[in-house]
């Protein structure tokens, strides 16, 4: 119960400061749970951190799920994780209360203005920055290139994410999952 | 009934999006087709207010999303509907982690797939950029203010703040 409770306090902690999204977690989970807690060590961390990156869902989520499970079980996994989007809930409500009531006010709305190309641009930077990590071979840019085309053609973005997954494990297949 | 269909909507993103907050954001243009919840320009907006509170992105835009299509209950609703697939994915990982660790055939198949996720990131950029950039100039600063961000890498929260700053004074 006890461990519970500290996961609980932990993760509400975590989610009221974290901006920025799943990468802008690590620094704070590491400072919180290894080298002040020492519940973790770097390389597990590290490790959840991967995973996490790269099964569905957002990563800081599965991160907190991982390491609530590590420390608490299933209990501890589901604790953590509402835990942690607590914060982000309440203020996104709130926010999106107030924006809707002051939508139409004329400074909010160059504020928008303003915003919305700030937003395009840190889109097209965060394609940049997983560009690297994303397309390593030939292959990948051949992907890239036919997912997109596929997209901007006005194939359901659901249906594009079902047909490559269908055609990646039958080249894994015929790889031999190397 | 509304909330079944937010809650199946929010699933299958939740089981899709792969990589990341930013990953939602075709699947939630996608919405915006599909449904009357909301609009590309307010997507928009939601990504920026996504970007700027405490949170991870996906869950922010989650909330901010099912609270546009129902209000309170619907931004619940779509938030757990996101994370519902994903705990479990987890959940049965961290118990049979051992074997993940050596799972080739789940590596391969994730490392196929990751161009995939980047190409939909880049196609949501797009479409976003097509609805709201309307004339030369707006295009001209979106490109300096990209070609800002890139070379300067500071905090995004600051930009966005730039963003309004440059709003009010000039819009």
């Amino acid at each position: 119960m006890k461990k519970l409770c500290e996961l609980a306090v932990i993760f509400f902690k975590m989610g009221c400061f974290m901006f920025g999204g799943g990468s802008a977690m690590l620094p704070l989970i590491q400072q919180e749970l290894v080298d002040r807690r020492g519940w973790l060590t770097r390389e597990k961390l590290m490790d959840y951190y991967t995973i996490g990156q790269s099964t569905p869902g957002i990563i800081a989520v599965n991160v907190a799920t991982f390491t609530g499970y590590a420390r608490a079980g299933v209990a501890g996994a589901i604790i953590a994780t509402f835990a942690l989007i607590t914060a982000p809930i309440l203020i996104i409500l709130l926010l999106a209360n107030i924006l809707t009531v002051y939508m139409n006010n004329p400074y909010v709305m160059k504020a928008f203005t303003g915003i919305r190309i700030v937003v395009i641009a840190l889109i097209a930077e965060a394609v940049c920055g997983l560009w690297k990590t994303a397309v390593k071979e030939k292959k990948d840019i051949l992907f890239f290139s036919f997912a997109l085309l596929m997209a901007l053609s006005g194939i359901s973005v659901i249906a594009i994410m079902c047909i490559f997954c269908c055609i990646s494990l039958f080249l894994g297949y015929k790889r031999g999952w190397k | 009934m509304i909330y079944f269909v937010l809650f199946w909507e929010f699933f299958k993103i939740g089981l899709l999006a792969v990589g990341g907050g930013l990953v939602t954001v075709p699947f939630l243009y996608d919405l915006s087709s599909n449904y009357p919840w909301f609009t590309p320009q307010e997507l928009t907006d939601m990504i920026a207010v996504s970007e700027s509170t405490p949170g991870p992105i996906g869950v922010n835009m989650a909330t901010y999303a099912g609270f546009k299509a129902t209000g309170i209950m619907g931004g619940i609703v779509a938030t757990l509907g996101l994370l519902t697939p994903s705990m479990i994915i987890i959940l049965l990982l961290a118990h049979y982690l051992k074997a993940y660790d050596h799972n080739l055939k789940f590596e391969a198949l994730l490392r196929n797939i990751r161009p995939v996720s980047l190409a939909l990131i880049a196609f949501g950029g797009i479409f976003i950029a097509r609805a709201l950039i309307d004339d030369y100039v707006t295009a001209g600063l979106t490109v300096l203010v990209f070609a800002v961000i890139h070379f300067v890498k500071l905090n995004p929260i600051l930009y966005i703040c730039l963003g309004i700053i440059g709003g009010v004074l000039f819009a």
